[in-house]
């Protein structure tokens, strides 16, 4: 049972993983266009 | 204020791939000469056909690896507009405008350079295949924007 | 309507983030004038977007009176400047009246007279662009002249939105000076920092147009620096998307977790990512102007680190974001990695819209970055990438958030609700402008990539082969950015529906009504440290920065100027 009240013990296992996943993407996008720029 | 061990993490991460992607621009960018097109250098915009080197634009061969071609934009269309340079040699592309801003664009090249009046814009390039490129216009430059292109032919060696 | 006095030292004594009362009459009335304003811009804006991807494609032919570029003019005016700014008032008006009580008579009187300026400068340069004495883009850049009296116009509309940010920062102070000793409402937190950062970029972009382009276009002078022109005009051109996303991150900060019926993640760390903003959405204009002469490499690449710095008050809200969502679902019962994601109030088109604007802000945050990476600029720079780019940052995260906002704010404003049969058209909406988006901005990031210019009529360039690769292929090709537009245009039009239904037909709100809501998060400043609302060191650190990063660049373009550009009309 986790049922925190004080949002800052709140479990954000699933926060970390979105935000994670969120900057693999990023990372991604910009590693793409930058081999597209570094191919020219 | 307090973070939570999870933003820490995140935080963490998300500023590392920033340092990174900035690193790796910034290394390329200043140890091999990868700048963005740019200069330093000024113009009179009213007397560019009687300055150094716009009265004389076109190709010009530097030495034997490097060749300048010297180029003036304006309402619409570039001087010269016959460009014929070799492939494997290093470019160096100076433009200036006569008039407004224009781009000088070379779609599927690294060069992407803002044509603007006073200024001297510079750009090395060095084209790696032969073959006949486009040059176009990207900055709104007046009706007949669309229209303001040319080619540059690439020769072999 | 009664209206509950919340002024006065009593109403922030019961709680700092106090959800105080209801938007005063007055105030709703000038909202509402913000709002038709806003949304009569919208209008012409989305048609003319229409027309510019049927004449990408050579499918209509204007006549002879109206060209591509004047369309195009009044496209950029009318969404990216008048469309957000008016509805940006709307919002912050209505919510600093519910958050630290109605207007004095001071207040209301400026933020009108505001208003009307605003409003006057808008309608006039509208009509110097359509009886084309100013075919200049919204960005006007010199040596292309417009008639003075644009750059006048433009002025007046500078002006306007000053006086009412002014009107609405005196409510703050005078709210602050009677309730001394506590934090304010994060809803009047965030709108000073909004306003204040606005008002330092318009000084930029008001130089120029002061001292640079009215004595130029009048025939004062006869030239003008160019360079230094397009600097200041990005000075102002970088914050003023800044000016456009932080209303909407207000939105996803205040209005989302009240949605979800839970609280602010972090009252600090919110507070903490605006005061960022500040810092930092300013001193980076020059990443702008990456492939042109005149500046230095080192202030380029200076400007593109402390860009890179101004990511980190997004991953902050990022990370927020989801947070508020796992809080809630887990409050309801979620269990696992991801069971939240189901308890999401996904039958909320309240919600939905906002969330579905987010979404889209992930793929523009990234092209952002790719954007700034220096040399990196030179493979997007001024192609229909970065049209794509600014159609999935403010042309979906922020005009969907307004959206979304529009769907109560409206009723609140009116004092109706929002039926059953709009609620289907709203969803509606919000897909079909999702689906358009998707066609239209990948299309566009696409041909960018492939090198389509940016602001250009249909052109095929002599039938060269490059030009061949833009009409070819499923993404590669400008017929699907022109669907994607037709899509657009239909979602829009859905919305000048649903925005009419809300303000004349729907039937009356009753008593807790939902919809009839101004729904703001409560935002526990239990912990927030004081020195975060201490607003001269912010300030302080944003003018040093500004002078670190522009002082020797626009020095130089000053001192060491070439001659200058008389003007050209080229059109
Ligand atoms: C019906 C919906 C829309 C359609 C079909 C549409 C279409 C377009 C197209 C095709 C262009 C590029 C023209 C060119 O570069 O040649 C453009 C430019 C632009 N759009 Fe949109 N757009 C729509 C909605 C919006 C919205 C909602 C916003 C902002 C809130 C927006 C802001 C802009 C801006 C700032 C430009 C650049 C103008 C310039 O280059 O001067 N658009 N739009
Ligand atoms: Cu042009
Ligand atoms: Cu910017």
């Amino acid at each position: 049972m986790k049922k925190n009240k004080n949002p800052h013990e709140a479990d954000l296992r699933g926060t970390l993983i979105s935000v994670l996943v969120v900057g693999v993407l990023i990372a991604v996008m910009w590693a793409a266009v930058y081999a597209m720029y570094v191919a020219l | 204020m307090h973070l939570h061990k999870f933003e820490k993490i995140w935080l963490i991460f998300g500023i590392a791939m920033l340092a990174v992607f900035l690193g790796i621009v910034g290394v390329q960018a200043f140890t091999q000469g990868q700048t963005p097109a740019g200069g330093m250098e000024k113009i009179d915009p009213e007397k560019v056909d009687v300055t150094a080197p716009f009265d004389d634009p076109g190709v010009h061969q530097i030495d034997e690896d490097t060749y300048e071609v010297v180029i003036k934009a304006m309402a619409y269309g570039y001087e010269p507009s016959e460009i014929k340079v070799p492939a494997g040699k290093e470019i160096i592309f100076k433009v200036t405008s006569k008039d407004v801003i224009h781009s000088f664009t070379i779609p599927n090249t690294k060069v992407n350079m803002m044509v603007v009046p006073g200024q001297v814009n510079e750009k090395r390039y060095t084209f790696k295949e032969p073959g006949t490129f486009l040059i176009l216009c990207n900055e709104y430059c007046g009706t007949g924007h669309h229209f303001m292109h040319t080619e540059i032919e690439v020769v072999e060696e | 309507m009664i209206i509950h006095s919340e002024r006065g030292p009593l109403a922030g004594r019961r709680t700092s983030s106090a959800v105080a009362g209801v938007t005063a009459a007055s105030e709703r009335k000038l909202a509402l004038w913000n709002i038709g304003f806003a949304y009569t811009a919208f209008l012409i804006g989305t048609f003319c977007g229409l027309l510019q991807v049927f004449m990408r494609n050579e499918m209509i032919q204007l006549p002879a009176w109206l060209d591509y570029y004047q369309v195009l003019t009044v496209h950029g005016v009318t969404l990216a400047l008048v469309y957000t700014t008016f509805f940006i008032y709307a919002f912050l008006i209505t919510g600093m009246s519910k958050a630290l009580g109605s207007f004095g008579p001071k207040v209301a009187r400026w933020s009108w007279i505001g208003f009307f300026v605003a409003a006057a400068g808008t309608v006039w340069a509208t009509i110097e662009i359509l009886s084309g004495r100013a075919s200049v883009l919204y960005t006007f850049y010199a040596p292309l002249k417009a008639s003075g009296w644009f750059y006048v116009s433009l002025a007046l509309l500078i002006i306007g939105t000053w006086i009412i940010s002014f009107a609405l920062i005196a409510h703050y102070v005078k709210w602050r000076k009677a309730n001394p000793g506590i934090m304010s409402p994060l809803f009047a937190f965030m709108t000073i920092s909004t306003l204040a950062m606005w008002i330092i970029a318009c000084l930029g972009v008001v130089a120029a147009v002061v001292f640079m382009y009215i004595p130029w276009a009048f025939g004062w002078v006869d030239t003008i620096n160019v360079e230094l022109s397009r600097t200041l005009f990005w000075f102002f051109g970088h914050p003023l998307v800044y000016f456009w996303l932080l209303p909407a991150y207000m939105a996803w900060y205040l209005v989302v977790p009240k949605l979800l019926g839970t609280k602010v993640f972090s009252d600090s760390l919110a507070r903490l990512s605006f005061l960022l903003f500040i810092l930092f959405s300013i001193p980076v204009g020059l990443h702008h102007q990456l492939t042109e002469p005149g500046v230095a490499d080192f202030w380029k690449f200076l400007q593109v680190t402390l860009t890179f710095m101004v990511v980190i008050p997004t991953l902050m809200t990022a990370f927020s974001l989801f947070a508020t969502f796992e809080i809630s679902g887990r409050q309801k019962g979620a269990k696992g990695l991801f069971g939240w994601v189901s308890k999401l109030p996904w039958n909320d088109i309240r919600f939905t819209s906002l969330f579905i604007a987010m979404v889209f802000f992930i793929p523009g945050g990234a092209g952002g970055i790719i954007n700034t990476s220096f040399q990196l600029n030179e493979m997007v720079h001024n192609t229909l990438w970065v049209v794509g780019h600014f159609h999935i940052t403010v042309g979906t995260p922020v005009a969907m958030t307004f959206m979304g906002i529009s769907f109560w704010l409206i009723p609140y404003l009116t004092g109706r609700t929002l039926t059953k049969t709009t609620k289907k058209l709203a969803f509606i909406q919000i897909i079909s402008w999702s689906v358009g988006m998707l066609f239209m901005s990948t299309a566009q990031h696409v041909l960018g990539l492939l090198g389509a210019p940016r602001r250009t009529q249909h052109s095929n360039y002599s039938d060269h082969p490059t030009v061949l690769g833009w009409f070819d292929g499923f993404f590669s090709n400008t017929a699907t950015l022109a669907l994607g537009g037709i899509i657009l245009f239909f979602s829009a039009m859905l919305l000048m529906v649903i925005v009419f239904r809300l303000w004349l037909i729907e039937p009356r709100s009753e008593k807790g009504d939902l919809y009839a809501e101004f729904p703001i998060a409560e935002s526990d400043a239990s912990a927030t440290p004081r020195w975060l609302e201490n607003w001269w060191i912010w300030i302080g650190i944003a003018v040093a920065l500004i002078l670190l990063a522009y002082t020797f660049p626009i020095t130089h373009m000053i001192q060491d100027a070439p001659p200058g550009s008389k003007g050209f009309i080229n059109w």
